[in-house]
């Protein structure tokens, strides 16, 4: 990340400014969190989350609220803050937990508080499992809290950060999601009722419960408030990760990675289970689910990947397709067999020979919501949107044509795939 | 509950088998690798009995009925 622009759209306060991201610079910035609530305190807090409109920051969006109530229903919960962020284009969660770790910690023990859990597990990428488990260290020592504090290293790959594989994670070793039902709310981690938070949606938790739900809906869009994470990469000329206001329009998102120094062809939205868009139709929509909604994508997980008009987008949905059909746990048959056989016809479309755009189709729908997670689906919409946006190269590439060279901007791990 | 019950497949347990298929094509046909593709529709009540014994008889049970409609949530 860098430092430029993360607070100018918006001047939040994921970010704890330039000074340290220790205990006591945290609780110099923030003032101590709240704790030691009472029922009636535990039911107004959770009430006010509800008014803020906070919801998931995971990529799914569900109201963090009625999860919350959810599981403050059932019998000895557990919460689990999910800092896994499988998807390997993204950095807003690591970068949240290297700069704010307290935060985050904050948000999971208040979500435990609130729920009746008497622990939290921080499930962390591995690259800040050190830093996070220093700021546990360290409020441990200056004895804190009263929720007792685990962190644990994710599980690498695309579907481990899926709710349910976290918590399959935990218990038995395996990253894989598990199928629903029961929901993790009623029977999650070892049977308990299991809150499964991004850890984003935990730092804005930490600050609704500091600052209220009308400084948090200051920012944003009514129907959608607050402000979000994002990761911008691709052809801009400062990638990074930005706090945004919701509904920040596309080009001005854009502005704020500095802005791209060449033509751009199309923005890939929300994530590589997200969608492609036409840059010129997409640059002017605020980045919300509202206002993508009828180009098919939405904001997901918060990247926004930019394209340059001489790259091959054919050729860039190859790549991740390849990547994401690797990334299969496996276990639904639709998608250990689909997902391959899509990523052969996406290969022989970008290379413009021997593809079956009616068999293509064909598969898309036979894969589409038939698995035990989103897994499936998210590739088929990425596709699909890539058929939509690159139409025109379609027949280019069919006719030996193709208008620019593999750009190879989006990362796909090496060595991918289970 | 008659008029709203649909069938759903758990496909982490289903391992392709067909039966079901066979039992039952006015509701299941097979995909290209053969998984079961069931109807969304609801089911009709002439076929609740068919249907009944076809989720019994699946050998992973990964077949069921859910009496309610409506998508189902994976995010909790």
């Amino acid at each position: 990340m860098t430092g430029a622009g993360l607070l100018a759209g918006s001047r939040r306060l994921l970010h704890p400014g330039p000074g340290r991201a220790d205990l006591a610079g945290h609780t110099a910035r923030y003032g101590p969190p709240p704790s030691g609530l009472g029922r009636l305190e535990r039911e107004a807090l959770i009430a006010e989350v509800g008014r803020a409109g906070l919801t998931g920051r995971g990529g799914a969006g569900f109201p963090t609220a009625r999860k919350l109530a959810a599981v403050a229903a059932g019998h000895a919960p557990v919460v689990i803050a999910n800092g896994t962020e499988g998807e390997p284009a993204s950095a807003k969660d690591r970068v949240l937990m290297a700069r704010s770790p307290h935060l985050v910690l904050d948000g999971a023990v208040l979500a435990a508080e609130l729920t009746g859990a008497g622990r939290a597990v921080i499930v962390v990428h591995r690259d800040v499992r050190e830093i996070v488990g220093e700021a546990a260290a360290e409020r441990a020592r200056a004895g804190l809290d009263q929720v007792r504090l685990e962190v644990r290293t994710a599980a690498e790959g695309f579907v481990a950060g899926q709710a349910s594989a976290v918590v399959r994670w935990i218990q038995q070793g395996v990253p894989s999601p598990t199928a629903t039902p029961p929901r993790l709310a009623q029977r999650g981690l070892r049977g308990a009722p299991t809150l499964v938070q991004n850890v984003e949606t935990l730092a804005h938790l930490a600050l609704i419960a500091r600052y209220g739900a009308t400084w948090f809906r200051s920012a944003g869009t009514p129907a959608e408030p607050g402000t979000m994470l994002v990761t911008v990469l691709g052809a801009v000329r400062q990638p990074g990760v930005l706090e945004i206001a919701i509904g920040t329009q596309l080009g001005h998102l854009l502005d704020l990675a500095d802005g791209a120094p060449a033509p751009l062809q199309a923005l890939l939205l929300g994530g590589y289970f997200g969608a492609w868009a036409a840059a010129a139709k997409a640059s002017g929509r605020p980045f919300s689910s509202a206002g993508l909604a009828d180009l098919g994508a939405g904001p997901g997980a918060g990247l926004i990947a930019a394209l340059p008009a001489d790259a091959c987008g054919l050729g860039e949905t190859a790549r991740i397709m390849r990547y994401l059909a690797g990334e299969s746990a496996g276990q639904c048959g639709p998608c250990r067999f689909g997902l391959p056989a899509i990523a052969g016809q996406v290969d022989r479309l970008a290379a413009g020979h021997d593809a079956d755009p009616g068999l293509l189709r064909r598969w898309l729908g036979q894969v589409d919501g038939r698995g035990g997670c989103a897994h499936p689906d998210g590739a088929v919409r990425l596709v699909r949107s890539a058929l939509r946006t690159f139409g025109a190269d379609v027949e280019r590439h069919a006719e030996g044509r193709c208008s620019g060279g593999p750009a190879h901007m989006l990362p796909v791990p090496r060595g991918g795939g289970r | 509950m008659t008029g709203s019950a649909r069938l759903r497949v758990d496909f982490i347990a289903c391992d392709g088998r067909g039966l079901c298929a066979a039992a039952l094509p006015e509701l299941i046909t097979l995909d290209d690798w053969g998984f079961p593709i069931v109807s969304s529709r609801d089911v009709p009540s002439r076929l609740l009995g068919d249907v009944r014994a076809t989720v019994r008889a699946c050998p992973r049970l990964a077949l069921r009925l859910d009496a309610r409609a409506g998508g189902h949530d994976r995010s909790a």
